[in-house]
C-alpha cells in the first residue's frame, strides 16, 4: 500500500517532556532523530502539569537532599518501586531543572534570586521548583524551544499504529499522518516510546483525547512487558461541576498554599483518618497545618497533603457517606486564607493565576471568595513498560520508554511533582542509550508483509461504512469509559473486575463491526476507531493486573482486600502476550535493595 | 436542556460552507463540547483541533461568530441566544479542513528567530541569581499558549497577508521574552526590524485584545521593542508613540 519512508536512527515517539528530552539527548550524541506527536509540537500532555517538578535543589530548606528525596519516593510508591529508578531520579533530577534554567527557563525566585520551591503531598520538605501554576508549560517550551534547535525531525500530527519489528528486536513504526490520512514508515535502529497515560480509558479524567494508552499498547503488541498497571492514579481534586468540565484538574499547589478540604458539615475530614506511616509527619492541629504552608520548618504538614491515593479515597467516603457538596464532591477552600493573610485575593491570584482563571471562566466561582467543589478523577497511571533502571530499555531490544508510559519510579502511587522529574532524568537516559544503541547495531530489515497488514488494518472501519450492524467508535469508546470508572475505579473488587473483562471482551466483538464514514483526511471518526484497540489492552491490562494483586497497596484499593500484606511488596504484576494470543499475568519479585540504600530510607523514616 | 442551533463551516482547502446543526446543550457547556456532541450525533467526520479542554495547550482555535477564540473556554450561556452559534476556522492560516488550519507557518518563523543566548553563570556551581522583580515581566510572555490567535487577527496576517515580511504578534512576544529575558544576550534588534518586519505592526492593539492569557502584547511587548529599534524616520508610529509618552 501507498505509503512514504523515512529513515533516523533513533525514532523518538511522544514529543511531551520525556520524548523532547530524550530527543535533545539522543541528537547531542550525534544520532539523527526523527520525534513524532498525534497533536501539533508543544500541545502534550506535559503541557498542562500545574504544580511543579519535584528536585532536592535544597534552596528553600536546606535540610533536603537526594536521600530524603529519594525516602519519600519510596514511602510513597509503598515501596514496590524500581529503587534503581527512584535512587537515579532523586540523585540527577536537580542538575535537570538546573539545565532547563541555561535553555532559557524561568522560575519562580526566592529572596536571594534562587529557584523557589513548593510544599507538595508526601515530599518532607519545599521541593517543587514551579512558574506559578503553569510549570508544565515554562518546560514544555523550553525544551521544545531548545529542541527545534538541535536537529531533529519532528514529524507532528502524525500517529503511529504499529511497531515494526525483526527476530526480537525493534525495526522501526508504522503509523498515519492526521492531516492528509497518508501512511508513513519510519525506519529506525532504536525507538524510544515516550507516548503518556490510560486516562481516556475512564469517564472522569483529566486527561486529554490523547490518552489512549498508545505506547503500552505498542510495546504489548511487539512483545514487550508491562508492569504495575493495577495502580492508576486517581488526584482527589478535579472539577465536578459543571457537568462539562467535570476531571479538570484543580492542581494541588491549592492544598499546599493553605486550601482546606471540608465536608458538606464544614469539618475538615481529613484530620479523621491519617495512616499510620504518615501520622508522625501529619500536623496535629489546623493551626499547625497552616504554619506549614506559610513556611513554619518546624510545623508539620496538614492532612490534605497526604498521598493522593489516601485523600481521594477519603473524598469518596465523605460522598458516599452523605456528607459531600451538592454536586457529588467535597469543598475545597483557598479563600478562608482572607482570615490569615492581609492582601489574600491578591495572594491567590498571584500564586494560582490558572486556577482562578479556570473557575471563573468555567464555573463562574471567584476562588478568593467562595470555596470549589472537587471530587477525585482519573490522572496518572503509575503502571507501564517494564524498563531496565540504567537504560530504559524495555524487555524488547533497541525498544526504550521514558516518562508516563515506562513503569517504575513511583511503584504504587507518585508523588506530585515527580514526573516532570522523572520525564527529564529518564528522557535524557533514555535518549542517552537509544543513541548509543543505534551506534552499536546496524538497521534490522523490515518485511513487507508486516507494513502491508498493518495498512490494510488500519482501513477496515472504511470498507464497513454502509453496513447494516456497523457500530460508531465514539459510542464504544464512551461504553469503555463507563464501565471502567464503574468497574475499575478507585475502589475495586473481585466480582467488579470479572464483570469489567467480560464486559471488554463484549466491546471488542462489537468493535469488530466498527465503521467510519468519509474521506481519510483529518478524520476524528476513523482515529477514534483506531485508538479503539489501544484502550481495550490497557483496559484489560488494569484489569487483569488489579485481580491478581489480592491485597490494597498505594493507588490500587480493593474493597474486599482492604489490607495491605507483607507479600504483596515482594513482587510487581507484569502482563505481557502469551504464545496463544491472550494477555498471560505474572509475578516478578522485586530486586532486593542494597543495604546503603536500606540504611537511607532507615534513616529518613 | 434545549436545543440550540448551530452553523459550523464544513470543506476542504478553502472549498466550503456553513452547514446547520442542532444539539441539546447544558449549562456550563462550552463550544467545544457542543462540537463534540454533534461529531458523535451526526458528524463523525467532522474536523477539530483540540487536546486539553482546559484552555492550556492553544490547540482549539477557530472563530465563533466571527470572533477568533478558544472553543474550550468559550462557554455558550456567554453568547447570544437568539441566533445560531458559527463556528469557522481561522482566516490567517491555510485551511485544511472543517475548523482545522495549517499552522505550520508559525513553527518555521519561530525558528528563524534568534534562540535563547545566555551569559556565563553567576556561580560556580553553574547556576545564576535572578529577583523575582526581573523575571516577572518576561513571565508574563512566557504565559502564551501558542494558540496563534493574535496571529489570526492581525490586519497584517489577515488581509494583507504579509506572512513573508512579518512574524506577527506572537512572535514580537516571544522576541521580547529573549530581549528582556534577564540572563539573554543575544541582539535581536537588527532581525526585528528586517527579517521580522516590525514596522508592519501600527498598534491596532486587536492582537491584546483577543489574548486568552490576558498578554498586553502591544502596550508591554512590541512597544518596548519598537523603543529599542527606533528610528523615528523609518518607523513613524514608534517614534509617535514615543513622542506621546514623553509628554505624558
Ligand atoms: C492537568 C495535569 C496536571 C499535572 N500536573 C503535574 C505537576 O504539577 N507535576 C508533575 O510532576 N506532573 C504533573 N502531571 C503529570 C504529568 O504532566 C504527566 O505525567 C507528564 O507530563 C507526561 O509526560 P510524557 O512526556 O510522558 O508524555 P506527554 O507529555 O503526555 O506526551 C505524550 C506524547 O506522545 C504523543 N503520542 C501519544 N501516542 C502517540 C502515537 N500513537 N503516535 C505518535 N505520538 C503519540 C503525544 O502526541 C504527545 O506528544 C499533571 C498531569 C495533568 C493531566
Ligand atoms: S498591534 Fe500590531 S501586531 Fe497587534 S494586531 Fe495590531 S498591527 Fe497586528
Ligand atoms: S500571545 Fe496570546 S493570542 Fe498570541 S499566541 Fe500567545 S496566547 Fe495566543
Ligand atoms: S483544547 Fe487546549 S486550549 Fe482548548
Amino acid at each position: 500500500m501507498d505509503h512514504q519512508a523515512v529513515e533516523h536512527d533513533v525514532l523518538v515517539i511522544g514529543a511531551g517532556g520525556a520524548g523532547l528530552r530524550a530527543a535533545i539527548e539522543a541528537a547531542a550524541a550525534g544520532a539523527s532523530v526523527g520525534l513524532v506527536c498525534k497533536s501539533l509540537l508543544g500541545k502534550a500532555h506535559t503541557v498542562m502539569a500545574e504544580g511543579g517538578v519535584a528536585a532536592a535543589l535544597a534552596n528553600v530548606d536546606d535540610r533536603d537532599d537526594w536521600r530524603v528525596h529519594f525516602a519519600d519516593t519510596m514511602r510513597g510508591g509503598q515501596y514496590v518501586n524500581n529503587w534503581r529508578m527512584a535512587e537515579l531520579h532523586a540523585r540527577e533530577a536537580p542538575a535537570r531543572v538546573r539545565e532547563l534554567e541555561a535553555w532559557g527557563a524561568l522560575f519562580d525566585r526566592t529572596p536571594d534570586g534562587r529557584i523557589l520551591q513548593r510544599n507538595f503531598g508526601g515530599h518532607r520538605y519545599p521541593r517543587l521548583a514551579h512558574v506559578g501554576d503553569r510549570t508544565g508549560l515554562e518546560m514544555i517550551r523550553t525544551l521544545q524551544d531548545h529542541g527545534v534547535h538541535q536537529g531533529m525531525d519532528v514529524h507532528m500530527e502524525c500517529t503511529i499504529l504499529t511497531l515494526l519489528t525483526d527476530g526480537g528486536r525493534v525495526a522501526g513504526a508504522f503509523g498515519y499522518d492526521r492531516e492528509r490520512g497518508r501512511f508513513r514508515l519510519f525506519r529506525a535502529r532504536a525507538v524510544v516510546l515516550a507516548t503518556g497515560g490510560i486516562g481516556r480509558a475512564y469517564r472522569i479524567t483529566s486527561n486529554s483525547w490523547e490518552y489512549t494508552g498508545d505506547g503500552h499498547a505498542l510495546a504489548y503488541d511487539a512483545g514487550a512487558e508491562l508492569q504495575d498497571m493495577e495502580f492508576v492514579q486517581f488526584h482527589p481534586t478535579g472539577m465536578v461541576w459543571p457537568p462539562s468540565v467535570r476531571g479538570i484538574l484543580v492542581t494541588e499547589g491549592v492544598r499546599g498554599e493553605g486550601g482546606v478540604l471540608r465536608n458538606s458539615e464544614g469539618r475538615r475530614f481529613m484530620f479523621d483518618d491519617i495512616p499510620e506511616n504518615y501520622r508522625a509527619q501529619t500536623a496535629a492541629s489546623e493551626e499547625e497545618g497552616w504554619r506549614y504552608t506559610q513556611g513554619d520548618r518546624d510545623a508539620r504538614r496538614p492532612p490534605e497533603l497526604l498521598t493522593r491515593d489516601h485523600v481521594a479515597r477519603c473524598i469518596l467516603r465523605e460522598v458516599r457517606e452523605g456528607r459531600g457538596s451538592p454536586h457529588g464532591g467535597v469543598y475545597l477552600d483557598i479563600a478562608w486564607i482572607r482570615e490569615r493573610l492581609p492582601g489574600a485575593a491578591e495572594h491567590i491570584r498571584r500564586k494560582l493565576p490558572s486556577m482562578y482563571h479556570q473557575f471563573k471562566e468555567l464555573a463562574g466561582i471567584d476562588i478568593t471568595t467562595t470555596p470549589m467543589e472537587v471530587g477525585p478523577t482519573t490522572h496518572y497511571i503509575m503502571g507501564g513498560i517494564r524498563v531496565d533502571g540504567d537504560s530504559q530499555m524495555s524487555t524488547l531490544p533497541g525498544l526504550f520508554a521514558a516518562g508516563e508510559c515506562a513503569a517504575g519510579l513511583h511503584g504504587a502511587n507518585r508523588l506530585g511533582g515527580n514526573s516532570l522529574s522523572d520525564l527529564l532524568v529518564f528522557g535524557k537516559r533514555a535518549g542517552e542509550h537509544a543513541a548509543a544503541w543505534a551506534g552499536a547495531h546496524p538497521p534490522a530489515p523490515i518485511g513487507p508483509d508486516q507494513v502491508e497488514a498493518a495498512a490494510r488494518r488500519a482501513l477496515e472501519p472504511f470498507d464497513r461504512a454502509g453496513s447494516g450492524d456497523a457500530e460508531s467508535p465514539y459510542r464504544l469508546q464512551q461504553e469503555l469509559q463507563g464501565m471502567m470508572q464503574d468497574e475499575v475505579g478507585i475502589v475495586r473488587t473481585e466480582g467488579q473486575m470479572r464483570r469489567a473483562l467480560e464486559g471488554l471482551a463484549a466491546l471488542r466483538r462489537r468493535a469488530a463491526r466498527v465503521a467510519v464514514e468519509g474521506h481519510r483526511e483529518y478524520n476524528p471518526g476513523w482515529h477514534a476507531a483506531l485508538d479503539l484497540a489501544n484502550l481495550f489492552t490497557v483496559s484489560e491490562a488494569v484489569a487483569r493486573s488489579a485481580l491478581e494483586r489480592e491485597e490494597s497497596r498505594g493507588g490500587h484499593f480493593r474493597d474486599d482486600r482492604p489490607e495491605k500484606t507483607a507479600e504483596g511488596a515482594t513482587f510487581n504484576v507484569v502482563v505481557r502476550r502469551g504464545a496463544d494470543g491472550g494477555m498471560e499475568v505474572i509475578r516478578r519479585p522485586v530486586a532486593p535493595m542494597p543495604q546503603e540504600l536500606q540504611e537511607v530510607i532507615d534513616a529518613n523514616a | 436542556m434545549t436545543t440550540r442551533p448551530f452553523r459550523i463551516f464544513r470543506g476542504a482547502s478553502g472549498a466550503g460552507a456553513l452547514r446547520e446543526y442542532a444539539t441539546e446543550v447544558s449549562e456550563g457547556m462550552v463550544v467545544l463540547d457542543a462540537v463534540h456532541q454533534i461529531q458523535a450525533e451526526s458528524a463523525g467526520d467532522l474536523a477539530v483541533r483540540w487536546n486539553c479542554k482546559a484552555g492550556k495547550c492553544g490547540s482549539c482555535s477557530a472563530e465563533v461568530n466571527g470572533v477568533p477564540r478558544l472553543l474550550c473556554m468559550t462557554r455558550l450561556e456567554d453568547l447570544p441566544a437568539d441566533r445560531p452559534v458559527t463556528i469557522e476556522p481561522m482566516r490567517a492560516f491555510p485551511h485544511v479542513r472543517d475548523l482545522v488550519t495549517d499552522v505550520s507557518w508559525n513553527y518555521e518563523v519561530k525558528r528563524q528567530i534568534t534562540p535563547f543566548t545566555p551569559r556565563p553563570p553567576d556561580a560556580p556551581d553553574g547556576t545564576w541569581r535572578m529577583q523575582q522583580s526581573d523575571v516577572d515581566r518576561v513571565q508574563e510572555f512566557r504565559k502564551c499558549i501558542e494558540c496563534f490567535l493574535c496571529q489570526d487577527t492581525c490586519h497584517v496576517l489577515r488581509d494583507h497577508r504579509l506572512h513573508e515580511a512579518f512574524v506577527g504578534p506572537r512572535f514580537l512576544v516571544h522576541a521580547a521574552a529573549l530581549e528582556m529575558h534577564p540572563l539573554d544576550v543575544a541582539d535581536r534588534t537588527a532581525d526585528l526590524r528586517k527579517a521580522h518586519g516590525i514596522g508592519y505592526c501600527n498598534i491596532t492593539k486587536c492582537c491584546t485584545t483577543v489574548c486568552p492569557e490576558g498578554i498586553r502584547i502591544t502596550d508591554n511587548a512590541i512597544i518596548p521593542l519598537k523603543e529599542r529599534v527606533v528610528d523615528a524616520l523609518w518607523d513613524p508610529v514608534a517614534g509617535l508613540a514615543r513622542l506621546v509618552r514623553r509628554r505624558t
